[in-house]
């Protein structure tokens, strides 16, 4: 298998960490709101119908995200195309960018469901939305401090 | 009279059972010769007869009968779990190699014949299988199914098939299979996923099928399993599947073509 090109692996790395990141994001929702909580909705009245269409897309793009990212990281190890630290940012901008996505777009746009169903949830929505802005915030200063020291990282890992 | 009930009733897994032995029959007798289906095949292949059969008890189909829960395990079980366990034990492989020369190559023209090509595709085979499903729960099909037993049996003979040939057209390891480019199979299995997703919210929010036997309440509970287990199922699906990728892009030799 011949190896791509630096910025080829670079971006392969990334791209990686980002599905995978996403992926785990929305398995750590399902899991622990839906099911574990039950804070989450299945379903709640509010829905708008194109909601239910969208939903049924965005869910079968992270299940696809969580195994597609997971294969990735291992073709690109296996290959010694595998940039580690792109991978972390990769991760850390597909968790905050899935977890700020779901906490506007999904939640207030086309109201899927709710975070909790409590009289006050703008502390819920805060919360939400400050941890996706963060983890997004950690993936954007690992990605910054990968470009400067990114050349170093590489040949690190091939040896 | 009840004892012929009886016996009617556990014809489907007595037959599951006996084609299983007949499996291990031609998997032994082949064993020195083909090197395709190996014993993981096999007990994969056992383990999709398994669950079959468990949607084919006389309970089970009392249960389906009667409850949309039921209804939905029987529907996981032959059209999603099953199907993923079969197609990896290669059966028309191993029936191929087992049949009479001049009969398996009678075999091998159809399966290489237009028609079947053409429901094999990822597109047609997913359209049979989920869009069966959407035929089955937003037209009045299933009502009329509770009342007509041919057509019962009928539905779960479909969702069987259909289940198979768009698990087969997605990750089959039989040699001749289509040759359709890894991004389609990933575009087909990504449309097909979020269809069952969004059936299955759909018929949790607007109680589908209407005015059939069951209440809201179990038509809801039934949904639910749809959705979650029809999600486990799918990642296990895609599991197989990009490990099917990854072994296609790292082996030297290809001893199973992807």
């Amino acid at each position: 298998m011949k190896l791509g090109s630096l910025s080829h692996r670079k971006s392969g790395s990334l791209w990686a960490g980002v599905l995978t990141g996403t992926g785990i994001m929305a398995a750590v929702d399902e899991i622990i709101f839906h099911q574990l909580l039950s804070w989450h909705h299945f379903y709640d009245k509010s829905t708008l119908e194109i909601g239910l269409l969208s939903d049924g897309l965005l869910h079968s793009a992270e299940l696809i995200a969580i195994v597609a990212g997971f294969f990735l990281i291992i073709d690109l190890n296996k290959n010694q195309a595998l940039v580690k630290v792109r991978i972390w940012a990769g991760f850390f901008l597909g968790t905050g960018g899935f977890q700020l996505l779901d906490g506007t777009i999904n939640h207030k746009v086309l109201r899927l469901h709710q975070i909790r169903y409590v009289d006050n949830i703008l502390p819920y929505d805060i919360a939400w939305n400050a941890t996706g802005i963060f983890l997004l915030i950690i993936g954007i200063v690992i990605l910054i401090k990968a470009k400067k020291s990114g050349e170093i990282e590489i040949y690190k890992n091939k040896a | 009279m009840l004892q012929m009930h009886t016996f009617n009733s556990w014809l489907p897994p007595i037959v599951i059972f006996l084609l299983t032995l007949a499996y291990w029959y031609g998997w032994f007798t082949l064993r020195r010769r083909q090197k395709i289906i190996r014993i993981p095949h096999a007990i994969s292949f056992t383990v999709g007869m398994l669950l079959l059969s468990i949607a084919y008890l006389p309970e089970m189909m009392h249960w389906g009968h009667a409850d949309m829960r039921g209804h939905m395990v029987q529907h996981l079980l032959m059209a999603m779990y099953a199907p993923v366990f079969l197609v990896l034990g290669a059966p028309s492989t191993l029936l191929l190699q087992i049949l009479p020369a001049p009969i398996a190559r009678r075999l091998t023209s159809i399966l290489k014949s237009s028609f079947f090509r053409m429901i094999s595709h990822p597109v047609t085979a997913m359209l049979l299988n989920i869009g069966g499903m959407y035929l089955l729960y937003l037209s009045p099909l299933y009502n009329q199914m509770h009342h007509q037993p041919f057509l019962h049996h009928l539905v779960h003979l479909h969702f069987l098939l259909a289940g198979y040939l768009f698990t087969w057209s997605m990750i089959g390891i039989d040699p001749g299979g289509h040759k359709v480019s890894f991004r389609l199979r990933l575009s087909v299995l990504f449309i097909s996923i979020a269809a069952h997703a969004f059936l299955s919210k759909a018929m949790y929010a607007y109680t589908w099928p209407k005015q059939s036997i069951h209440s809201d309440q179990q038509i809801q509970e039934g949904a639910r399993l749809m959705y979650y287990w029809g999600d486990l199922s799918e990642l296990i699906l895609l599991i197989i599947f990009f490990s099917m990728w990854y072994k296609s892009r790292n082996d030297s030799f290809k001893s199973v073509p992807v």
